[in-house]
């Protein structure tokens, strides 16, 4: 062919556009810009609203037309149905006004100012305050008397007060938690020992005989306690910091009821970042308060954390296993291929429907039968299931039962791209098959695994509906690993946060108040899902240092 | 693996021997030609004796009544076209052809005397008695050292003085000691090419096989790396009883004693590397071995 013909040959636009390929860049990369768009415009929302939630906002004094004055932060703003602006204000002091946040148009606001004094207070009960301080007292004689003497006094005081709160409520807790267990354990020695015996046996006699023991000692201990708990609450009594409102009534607030308190309009940004902190340190830290719309998450991080991991104990040896045989002993065939589908299958299953099984088998069938075999005396003593009702472990089963089909398919990927000239170079060693899957296979195929654990553990850390039936509850203070032998209670409900989102979400009584918690659960679930997997991730990258080459 | 008995050979006509026939024209169109086979080659106290072997992979017939023994203590070749079933052979040998579903066979082989297909051989003890290195160099996801001795750990060993002494052995074997006995306990999916395929020798022979089998173990080499593996085989001449597959006729002529040429599944003619390259008996034979074919 001259190049004469060769110039005057005609191609089709299409062929055209296929050789040069430049559509085809801009399609698969306008693609991935638009997911990217997506994603991060998600997680930049939930960051940027998780984040703000415990900065400290100006308290604004609102004089309205109708003379009406209040206290509070501006919170949202947007346009009425007619058309006019309007602002959502937290207006807080809920026993006096019965609500916490108001609308309010812009043509109802005469004017806002921000006076120094305004105060914000984190109560115990009963939502937030918004006043201005004016007398700190101690058993009806005045301390301190004017606004800045008053908040320059609280702040020495308060500490005081409340560390020996905190101390009343750690011997609540934890103490009487204590002496709680030993009166129980004596009293299903009891029982058991009447279940083994009969009423009339000699053995039930002398744990009779103990626990009437156990009782008196439990008794004095508790009076012990009962002295304790009482002088700490009369050192805070009478203790009372008081307020007056921006509409002139006066409010005397207990001392040990605050639980901290700043002048947002006078902070300097140092003083800002320290209550942010703090407010911070409050909600990774301690029990959740005000039906978990208020105070920390700490349980539901631990118990997320811990249903996770154990989730990722039971389902990696299972997967691993199960897709062994699939892949490396099974003959292929059409069964074989039939559970293979089964197994895709399975991914696509509802979760409430694990959340049902996991309901149904393990707790009602596996758990009562644990029950009848190994804990009779307490299902009779007091009629309460031990391991017959929901709780981490059966929560961590259901979940690995849910995340089964990812691990496997996984494993399988990874094992067929184990390349089979190794294995053939094992067997021509003179291993056997299990030798050299064991030897050769498995940590070659780790990263791989990995991989599936990986997602596996973002799948399960992040599902909410199955665990609702199996073990989550709203609120449940005893922590299922903590420090009281045998420090891991698998039969204990817990806390999570992905039903802690739902919960404060959906069903908070004072959802306007939860809103912000939301979204800095959300950002704290995100962040622990991430940070367990840069975990994953970096011992993946490690392993496959070590068993992957790279060349060839 | 059962051997269900063989179709029945198809009837084809032998061509006398001497006439002057085109041995490989036969072959092509489905015949049958008798090896010929030199007699300085049965002179020699045969390691591996192949007897009219045949193999089948589902119904296509890729060995033809294979009968030929390799010399004890002797480097053999095989070479030939691609497809003849060299690699196929050799693979039968430490029967690693078991693991392919689809394949029968008939006839015997004899390692010293004993038969690899015999029922009651242990196949995974067959393997321990002979080493073999792939194409690819293939070695495995754990350190230099262990690598070296994984046939003996899968075997149970675990005196670190054993251990020890045959890592040593078998790579100043495999003339790799010097470069790696400082980083023994370093992967060794990050040596280069040569030095994993020189590994992977090591790992051969470390216990002491009484058959090493090497299937083509230059050909993802580059020439550098093929000359010192090269060097290698001339070290192993006279310590190992050798089989080599290759396609690289200087390569079969520069460190083989003896050289079979197969084509399409049968042996065509199998003698001493001198006489094959030099004065072979068929002219089909030279014509291959000079490059006029193949």
């Amino acid at each position: 062919m001259s190049s004469e013909t060769f110039r005057r040959r005609r191609r089709s636009t299409h062929a055209a556009l296929a050789a040069h390929g430049e559509a085809w860049v801009w399609l698969t990369g306008g693609c991935l810009a638009l997911a990217l768009v997506m994603i991060i415009g998600l997680l930049g929302y939930i960051v940027s609203e998780g984040v703000a939630t415990f900065w400290p906002r100006p308290l604004e004094l609102v004089e309205l037309a109708d003379g009406r004055r209040l206290l509070g932060e501006e919170t949202g703003r947007d346009k009425a149905p007619d058309g006019s602006g309007r602002r959502l204000i937290r207006t807080a002091n809920f026993e006096l006004t019965g609500k916490h946040f108001e609308w309010f148009a812009d043509g109802e606001v005469k004017a806002t100012t921000r006076p120094a004094e305004a105060t914000v207070v984190e109560r115990l009960e009963g939502g937030r305050f918004h006043g201005f301080p004016s007398r700190l007292l101690h058993g009806g004689e005045v301390i301190a008397a004017g606004s800045e003497e008053a908040w320059r006094a609280f702040g020495e005081h308060h500490p005081f007060v409340r560390r020996r709160w905190r101390q009343a409520w750690r011997i609540d807790k934890d103490d009487r938690g204590v002496l709680q267990r030993k009166l129980r354990s004596a009293r299903l020695a009891v029982v058991r020992a009447e279940l083994a015996g009969g009423p009339e046996s000699p053995a039930r006699a002398a744990a009779v005989e103990a626990e009437k023991g156990v009782a008196a000692a439990v008794e004095a201990e508790e009076r012990a306690l009962d002295g304790r708990t009482a002088e700490l609450r009369a050192g805070n009594e009478g203790w009372g910091l008081e307020f007056t409102t921006a509409a002139g009534e006066t409010v005397l607030l207990p001392l040990a009821e605050i639980v901290r308190a700043w002048q947002p309009n006078r902070l300097s940004f140092r003083e800002r970042l320290g209550v942010y902190v703090s407010r911070w340190g409050e909600f990774l830290g301690d029990d959740p308060r005000e039906a978990n719309s208020a105070g920390g998450v700490f349980p539901a991080i631990w118990g997320t954390i811990a249903m996770t991991l154990i989730m990722a104990l039971l389902v990696a040896p299972f997967g691993v296993l199960a897709a062994l045989y699939l892949r490396e002993y099974a003959s292929r065939g059409p069964l074989t291929a039939a559970v293979r589908i089964a197994i895709n299958n399975l991914a696509g299953v509802p979760s409430i429907v694990y959340g049902a099984f996991g309901l149904g088998f393990f707790c009602y069938v596996l758990g009562g039968s644990i029950d009848e075999i190994l804990f009779r005396p307490a299902l009779v003593a007091d009629g309460q299931p031990t391991f017959g009702t929901g709780g981490l472990l059966w929560a961590s089963l259901t979940l690995a039962l849910l995340t089964l089909p990812v691990v496997i398919v996984a494993t399988e990927e990874a094992l067929s791209a184990v390349p089979n000239s190794m294995r053939e170079g094992s067997y021509a060693c003179g291993a056997s098959k299990w030798q050299t899957i064991r030897r050769i296979v498995l940590p070659r195929a780790l990263p791989g695994i990995m991989t599936g654990l990986i997602l596996a553990m973002a799948r399960g850390a992040g599902e909410v509906a199955p665990l609702m039936l199996v073990g989550v509850k709203k609120l449940a203070l005893d922590l299922p690993i903590d420090g009281t032998f045998p420090f891991v209670h698998p039969e204990r409900e817990f806390m999570h946060l992905a039903y802690l989102i739902y919960d404060v979400g959906f069903q908070s009584p004072n959802s306007q108040a939860a809103k912000p918690m939301v979204f800095t659960i959300t950002f704290l679930l995100v962040a622990i899902i991430a940070l367990l997997n840069v975990a994953a991730i970096w011992i993946r990258g490690r392993l496959r240092r070590r068993y992957v080459s790279q060349q060839f | 693996m059962s051997t269900p008995p063989p179709p029945a050979e198809p009837r084809t006509p032998t061509p006398p021997a001497g006439a002057a026939v085109d041995r490989l024209a036969v072959v092509a169109a489905g015949g049958q030609v008798p090896a010929e086979i030199h007699e300085r080659v049965r002179q020699t106290p045969a390691v591996l004796e192949i007897d009219h072997f045949n193999l089948w992979y589902g119904t296509k017939q890729a060995l033809h009544s294979i009968t030929m023994p390799i010399p004890h203590g002797k480097v053999t070749a095989l070479v030939g076209p691609s497809g003849c079933g060299k690699s196929t052979l050799l693979r039968s040998v430490n029967r690693l052809n078991d693991l392919v579903p689809s394949v029968r066979i008939s006839g015997e082989m004899r390692l010293n005397g004993d038969p690899i297909y015999d029922q009651r051989m242990d196949v995974i003890e067959l393997r321990k008695r002979m080493g073999m290195v792939f194409q690819r160099p293939n070695p495995f996801p754990m350190s230099i050292y262990e690598n070296v001795v994984y046939a003996l750990r899968i075997d149970g060993e675990s005196r670190r003085a054993v251990l020890d002494e045959v890592c040593e052995r078998s790579l100043r074997g495999a003339a790799l000691w010097d470069e790696v006995k400082d980083r023994l306990g370093e992967s060794a999916l990050g040596l280069s090419g040569g030095q994993q395929q020189r590994l992977c020798i090591a790992r051969a022979i470390a216990a002491e096989p009484e058959v090493l089998l090497l299937d083509e173990p230059c050909s993802a080499l580059d020439p550098i790396a093929t000359g010192k593996v090269e060097d290698l085989i001339q070290e192993l001449r006279g310590l190992y009883s050798v089989l080599i597959v290759t396609h690289n006729m200087q390569q079969a002529s520069r460190s083989s004693d003896y050289t079979a040429f197969m084509y399409l599944g049968r042996l065509i003619e199998y003698g001493p590397t001198t006489d094959i390259f030099t004065k072979p008996v068929l002219r089909e034979t030279e014509a291959y071995v000079t490059g006029r074919f193949g």
